[in-house]
């Protein structure tokens, strides 16, 4: 077979399922159950360290670690 | 030295591209030589002014704001040099005696045009998307940008390119490319910048301090890697002479075209929307002082946003060379677009539920609400005229025309306007902005000009659409190609008319933003003195 036609099967069958399936994969993870309290936190990320970087992991205080 | 290694190295530069400008085939070569020797030069002589001074040390309790400012100034710049050069060309197609015999080969429609969209596209655009992804990716990472002064060098790099190929075009360097007109030199000296933003941004991100990469960061990133990637692809030619700026591409026929539009509609897909999202999803909660709608369906907006807009590039070669079941994937795959872009419309427009009254109050929601909805707009209309039917009623009309302004003017220009205007008082510490009535001048001026110029190129788009396929009971075509010309008279005023508000309302917001920086007391600040730590 030339190189299109290989390429093209493989592209028709195997990526085209793995790309779907990394997909779905990606979907279902983001809803994973715990992610709620994640994604609200990381959403409120934006509100701090607005004026100055954080000097260190361990000194912010609002940093909501559960 | 580092700084006598630099001077040699830039005293290279000076002297090859001087030699390089002397052995010029075409003049559009010869000024970009010459416009590298004078930047080169510029960087030489103030590196050897400074050369074996005491370095100041980087601040890495401070954000490194210096290059987002000088941004925001270029692109404020910038947005007026091509919405003018965009005025200019619209008055020139509805009265072609515009197109002045003296400045035949410089300035007629043809030379024009590449310059208008480059610099709307890629000076306006890319330097919105620059700045204000190096102002995103410091504060959602609470940490300084990483590389120092490889932050100004993307800067500086990113508006040389610009030049070199705004001088190119006006002298006739063109790969005949849409939105990749610029020829190798420029191509190859923008690979390096972009590079370089690479890695200024990924850096930044390495080095973050929050646990996690806020969704702004991830679309910002996928329109850098993405970019980078169609660039590369896009431009695979080969120089016909070091000294000349003609090359030869390395594809030819229908391959040639498939990877264009595979560049073309992703550097839409992912320069005008992915990036501009990232400005969405910082700038839209901020201004709104509360969080994204839904951080689970910015995700998903995400991901399926990445997935699917590769694949849609074949609908601008319908009825063409182009292979049937290729046309057809490029169509399905539009189509699917529309969940994902309206995904991410509601839940940009969500963000503002329970402060729907800030519409009334704050211009500056109003403008980021009215980009978002020609978001929603242009992408519903985007995937309806890539179904076949629709498109060999659309297709090389001024519908297409309309299309992309709806969602150049409409959605980009209002989100980066918004960026604008949330970004100065931050920037310059001021107290908030000099005029907010200057800001719903502006927001009226563009919203009314954005419809005229809509509307006007739907009229005419589908009325030219429906000329061109017209036949009498013979079988026999019933109107000549300048029947149409003439037909669309009225309409390409009303649209001139519409980019004059535009502009006018981008020159009220240069003045509004200098008279901020200028004019409007500091920022009473709590941490105006940052303890050392």
């Amino acid at each position: 077979m030339d190189t299109y036609s290989i390429l093209r099967e493989f592209a028709d069958s195997w990526m085209l399922l793995i790309l779907t399936l990394v997909f779905t994969g990606v979907i279902f993870w983001a809803f994973r159950p715990g992610s709620r309290s994640i994604h609200n936190e990381v959403a409120a990320s934006i509100f701090r360290n607005d004026d100055k970087p954080a000097t260190d992991p361990a000194d912010r205080p609002n940093e909501a670690r559960k | 030295m580092w700084d006598y290694i630099k001077l040699i190295v830039l005293g290279l530069i000076v002297v090859l591209a001087a030699i390089a400008a002397n052995y010029a085939r075409d003049p559009a070569y010869m000024v970009n030589a010459l416009t590298i020797m004078l930047a080169a030069g510029a960087v030489f002589l103030w590196t050897l002014r400074h050369a074996d001074e005491p370095k100041p040390v980087a601040p890495q309790n401070e954000y490194f704001d210096g290059v987002v400012r000088a941004g925001v100034i270029a692109t404020a710049l910038w947005g007026v040099v091509g919405f003018l050069v965009g005025v200019i060309i619209a008055f020139q197609l509805a009265y072609p005696e515009l197109n002045f015999e003296w400045a035949q080969g410089y300035a007629n429609f043809g030379r024009l045009r590449p310059l208008h969209t480059s610099a709307v596209i890629f000076a306006f655009g890319g330097n919105a998307l620059i700045a204000s992804s190096f102002y995103v990716v410091q504060r959602t990472s609470a940490a300084r940008l990483w590389g120092g002064n490889l932050g100004w060098f993307v800067f500086w790099g990113y508006q040389l390119m610009i030049v070199m190929a705004a001088t190119g075009y006006l002298l006739g360097a063109t790969q005949s490319k849409e939105y990749a007109e610029p020829e190798w030199m420029t191509d190859w000296w923008l690979t390096v910048v972009w590079l370089a933003y690479l890695a200024v941004f990924l850096g930044t991100l390495i080095k973050r301090k929050e646990p996690h990469i806020y969704v702004a960061n991830w679309f910002y990133l996928a329109f850098i890697i993405t970019v980078a990637m169609l660039h590369v692809f896009n431009n695979l030619s080969i120089p016909v002479s070091l000294f000349g700026s003609k090359s030869v591409q390395v594809f030819s026929g229908v391959q040639d075209a498939m990877v264009q539009w595979w560049y073309g509609h992703n550097a839409v897909g992912f320069f005008l929307t992915a990036g501009f999202l990232g400005m969405m999803y910082y700038f839209v909660p901020k201004q709104a002082e509360r969080p994204v709608f839904s951080y689970k369906l910015s995700i998903i907006h995400f991901w399926a946003l990445i997935f699917l807009y590769i694949w849609a590039g074949p609908h601008h070669l319908h009825y063409t060379a182009l292979p049937d079941w290729a046309a057809t994937l490029g169509m399905v795959f539009s189509i699917m677009l529309w969940m994902p872009s309206w995904g991410g419309m509601i839940n940009g427009l969500m963000t503002l539920s329970g402060a729907w009254d800030k519409l009334r109050t704050d211009p500056i929601i109003r403008m980021m609400v009215v980009s978002i909805g020609f978001y929603g707009m242009s992408t519903f209309e985007g995937p309806m005229m890539s179904i076949k039917a629709v498109n060999s009623l659309s297709h090389y009309t001024d519908w297409t025309i309309g299309h992309v302004h709806s969602g150049a003017l409409g959605w980009n220009g209002m989100i980066t306007f918004g960026a604008l205007y949330y970004l100065t008082p931050k920037l310059w510490n001021r107290e908030g902005l000099y005029s907010l009535k200057l800001v719903s001048w502006h927001f009226w001026l563009a919203t009314i000009g954005i419809v005229l110029y809509a509307s006007s190129m739907w009229v005419t788009g589908i009325m030219e659409g429906l000329m061109w396929r017209e036949v009498d009971a013979n079988g026999f075509l019933v109107n000549a190609f300048a029947d149409t010309v003439v037909a669309k008279f009225p309409m390409l005023v009303v649209r001139g008319l519409g980019g004059v508000m535009f502009l006018t309302g981008s020159l009220i917001m240069c003045y509004n933003l200098w008279m901020t920086v200028k004019a409007q007391p500091e920022r009473a600040s709590d941490n105006a003195f940052v303890p050392a730590e």
